[in-house]
C-alpha cells in the first residue's frame, strides 16, 4: 500500500527536515510554500505607522510518496527534525495513494517510487 | 653602451620636434587664449551642467522609491509613470514651460553682471544680452508671466549658458512633476497621467517658478514692499518641492483613497509596498542627486558662488541624515510597534532634504540640522494627519514634500544668518537675515510665496483634477484597480508570471524519441 505524507513545517525547519529524511534514505519528495495557520495567533506588523496582522504564516508543505511499513520511520525523523516546542511547528497528514507512474520509464506501482540506495534497499526489501 | 654610429638616425627627427616646438610657441603667444572672465563663466556653466545631470538621476530615486512603496501588481504602471513624466515635462516645458517662467528673468535687472546669481538673471554663465527680458504679463517691474525663449529659438544654440540654464530648470521642473505620481499612484489612468504631466511642465510650475526665480512678483517684494529679500528659496523647498506636493495633495484629494484603504467606520487598513529594497536605494539615489539639486543652485563655483555650494552641499548633507534620524526615532520610542521602521525612515531622509533646500545656502551647521530634525518629526505627524482626514497618500509625497516645502520655506524666515555671501540677494543690498539673526520682515516674504503657492498652484490644480475626473480622464476603473494597473492600462506584467513557461522552451530529451519506454 503506498502512502502520501504532507508535512507542513516552519520554513527554517525545511533543511534540518530534507537531511534527515535523506539520511534514513527517503530520496523523492517535493514541497510547496504555502501560507496558513492552525491556533497560533498572527504576527502584528506595520506599514508606514498603520499596523495589521499577518495572520496567514509562510510554511513550507512536504510531499513525500511511499510505501506503508516507512511511514513511520519518516514522521520520527520529521518529527525530530521540525521540533522547536514554540506554537507552529507544524502538522503531518497522511493519505493512501491509488497508484504511482514514472514518466520517465513508465514503471508503476512500487517500482515508480523505488530508487538505488533507497530506504528499502538498505534494509534489504525488495519488491 | 651607446654606439654613435647606431644613433644617427635620430638626429633628423630630434632637430625636426624641436624647431617644431619653438615655433608653435611663438605663434601661441601671438594668438590670445581664454580670459580669466571665460574661465569663470566656464567654470560655472560646467558646474551647472554636471549638477543638472545628478538632478536627473533623481528620476531614478522617484522611480524606486514609489515603486518599492506600492504593490507589485502595479509596478510596471509605476514605473511608466515615473519614467515618462521626465519627457513629456521634458517636451512641455521645452515648448512654453520656460518660456513662460525665465522669459523675462533678464529684463528686471539687465545690467547686473557677474554676481548676478544673487539676483534674478544667472549672469554667471555668461552674457545674456538681448535674451529672456520679455513678459507676457506684468505691471511696471511686477513680472507675472514671462515671454521669450520658446522652443529656444532667436539664436540660443550657441549661447551656452542659457542651454545649461534650461537643462538645470528643465531638471528641477521634471522633480516637481513627478511628486504627484506617487500621491495618486495605484489608481490613477495613464490618460490623466500624461495631462498632468503637461499641466505641471507646462502652466502651474512655470507661473509660479517664474514668480520666484524668473524675476516675478514674489521675488520683487524685497525691492517693492521692503519685506527683507523678497521670497527667498535657493533651490526650491517652496518652487519645486511645495508646488508638487500641493498638485499632489489636490490630486490625492479628488481621486480619493483607493479601494480597501478606509473600513466604512473610517479606520485604515495597512497596504504595504512589496520591496522595501527598492524604497531604500531610491531614497540614497535621491539623497546622492540631491547633492546637484542644491550645491548647484548657485548657478556658479568662482567667488561667492563656491561659498553658497559649499555651505549648500554640507548642509544638505546634515539635514537629511537629522531628518532619518529623527524620523527613526520618532517611529521607534512612539509609533505602533515601537520598532525602528523602515519605510518612515525613508520619508524621513526626504523630508530632511526638502526642507533644507531652501535654506540650505543661508544657515549655519546648526541651523541645518534643527531644520532637519523638525522636518523628520513634521513628516510623521502628517502621515498621520492625513490617514486621520481620510486623504490616501501611498508614499508620503504629501508629508515629504507638500508639508516640509512649507517648512523649508518658513525656516529660512527664522534660521537665515545673514552671513555676507547671500548680500545682494534678489536687488536687495542687504544679506538674507530671518528672525533669529534679526532679520523681521523675511518671514512675510515668505509666507507670501506659502501662501501663493497654495491658493494658485493648489487651487488651481484642484479644478484641474476636478475637469479631469467630470471628463473620466482621472481615476481608473474598480476592476482595474482590482486586478493591477499592470495589465489593463500597460498590456504587459511588470513581474512576468508566465516566462518561463511560454512557447520557445524545448524539453531536454536524452536521445531522439524511438519510443515510449526506451532502453528498458
Amino acid at each position: 500500500m503506498t502512502k502520501k505524507i504532507e508535512a507542513i513545517i516552519r520554513e527554517e525547519a525545511l533543511d534540518p527536515v530534507k537531511d534527515a529524511l535523506h539520511a534514513i534514505g527517503i530520496v523523492g519528495m517535493n514541497i510547496f510554500e504555502i501560507r496558513g495557520h492552525g491556533r497560533q495567533g498572527g504576527i502584528p506588523l506595520s506599514w508606514r505607522g498603520t499596523s495589521y496582522s499577518m495572520d496567514l504564516i509562510p510554511k513550507i508543505q512536504l510531499n513525500i510518496i511511499l510505501s506503508d511499513n516507512n511511514v513511520d520511520k519518516a514522521i520520527e525523523a520529521i518529527t525530530k527534525a521540525a521540533h522547536t516546542g514554540k506554537e507552529g511547528d507544524g502538522i503531518i497528514f497522511v493519505y493512501p495513494v491509488e497508484d504511482v507512474v514514472r514518466i520517465r520509464t513508465g514503471e508503476r506501482g512500487h517500482a515508480a517510487i523505488m530508487y538505488p540506495d533507497d530506504i528499502d534497499t538498505r534494509s534489504g526489501k525488495k519488491k | 653602451m651607446l654606439r654613435k654610429r647606431k644613433l644617427r638616425w635620430l638626429v633628423t627627427p630630434v632637430i625636426a620636434m624641436v624647431l617644431m616646438f619653438t615655433v608653435n610657441g611663438i605663434v601661441a603667444a601671438q594668438t590670445a587664449g581664454p580670459t580669466t572672465d571665460d574661465l569663470a563663466t566656464s567654470t560655472n556653466i560646467m558646474w551647472t551642467l554636471i549638477t543638472g545631470f545628478l538632478v536627473f538621476f533623481m528620476q531614478a530615486g522617484f522611480a524606486l522609491v514609489e515603486t518599492g512603496f506600492t504593490r507589485s501588481k502595479n509596478a510596471a504602471h509605476t514605473m511608466m509613470m515615473n519614467m515618462m513624466v521626465f519627457c513629456i515635462g521634458a517636451l512641455g516645458y521645452w515648448l512654453v514651460g520656460f518660456a513662460f517662467q525665465f522669459g523675462g528673468v533678464n529684463f528686471t535687472f539687465p545690467a547686473l553682471g557677474k554676481l548676478a546669481a544673487n539676483s534674478f538673471a544667472p549672469g554667471t554663465l555668461g552674457d545674456l544680452t538681448g535674451h529672456l527680458d520679455k513678459w507676457l504679463i506684468r505691471f511696471g517691474q511686477t513680472g507675472i508671466l514671462g515671454g521669450d525663449g520658446f522652443m529656444l529659438t532667436r539664436g540660443v544654440r550657441d549661447i551656452s549658458g542659457i542651454l545649461a540654464f534650461f537643462l538645470f530648470q528643465m531638471v528641477f521642473m521634471d522633480t516637481a512633476a513627478t511628486i504627484p505620481t506617487g500621491a495618486m499612484a495605484e489608481r490613477l489612468k495613464f490618460t490623466g497621467f500624461v495631462l498632468m504631466g503637461f499641466w505641471v511642465s507646462m502652466v502651474v510650475y512655470p507661473l509660479v517658478g517664474g514668480w520666484v526665480w524668473g524675476g516675478g512678483w514674489l521675488a520683487n517684494l524685497g525691492r517693492t514692499a521692503g519685506l527683507g529679500n523678497g521670497a527667498v528659496d535657493f533651490a526650491g523647498s517652496g518652487v519645486v518641492h511645495m508646488i508638487g506636493g500641493a498638485v499632489a495633495l489636490a490630486g490625492a484629494l479628488v481621486i480619493g483613497p483607493r479601494i480597501g484603504r478606509f473600513n466604512a467606520d473610517g479606520s485604515p487598513n495597512a497596504m504595504p509596498g512589496h520591496n522595501i529594497p527598492m524604497g531604500v536605494l531610491g531614497a540614497i539615489i535621491l539623497f546622492f542627486g540631491w547633492f546637484g539639486f542644491n550645491p548647484g543652485s548657485s548657478l556658479a563655483f568662482v567667488g561667492t558662488g563656491r561659498n553658497l555650494a559649499a555651505n549648500a552641499a554640507v548642509n544638505t548633507l546634515l539635514a537629511g541624515g537629522a531628518g532619518g534620524v529623527a524620523a527613526m526615532l520618532y517611529m521607534w520610542w512612539f509609533g505602533p510597534t515601537k520598532k525602528p521602521d523602515p519605510g518612515l525612515s525613508v520619508n524621513g531622509i526626504l523630508a530632511g532634504l526638502v526642507a533644507i533646500t531652501s535654506p540650505c545656502a543661508f544657515v549655519n551647521s546648526v541651523g541645518a540640522v534643527a531644520i532637519g530634525l523638525i522636518a523628520g518629526v513634521i513628516v510623521c505627524f502628517a502621515v498621520f494627519l492625513l490617514e486621520k482626514l481620510h486623504i490616501d497618500d501611498p508614499v508620503g509625497a504629501v508629508p515629504v514634500h507638500f508639508f516640509n516645502g512649507i517648512w523649508g520655506l518658513i525656516s529660512v524666515g527664522i534660521f537665515a544668518d545673514g552671513a555676507a555671501s547671500s548680500a545682494g540677494w534678489n536687488g536687495v543690498d542687504g544679506p538674507v537675515t530671518g528672525l533669529l539673526f534679526g532679520g523681521k520682515t523675511q518671514i512675510v516674504a515668505q509666507l507670501a510665496e506659502v501662501a501663493s503657492i497654495f491658493v494658485v498652484v493648489g487651487g488651481l490644480s484642484f479644478l484641474f483634477f476636478k475637469v479631469l475626473a467630470a471628463l473620466k480622464l482621472l481615476r481608473s476603473e474598480p476592476e482595474h484597480e482590482l486586478m493591477g494597473l499592470d495589465m489593463p492600462e500597460m498590456g504587459a506584467q511588470g513581474y512576468s508570471t508566465v516566462d518561463v513557461h511560454m512557447h520557445g522552451s524545448a524539453l531536454p530529451r536524452q536521445s531522439p524519441r524511438i519510443g515510449p519506454a526506451s532502453g528498458r
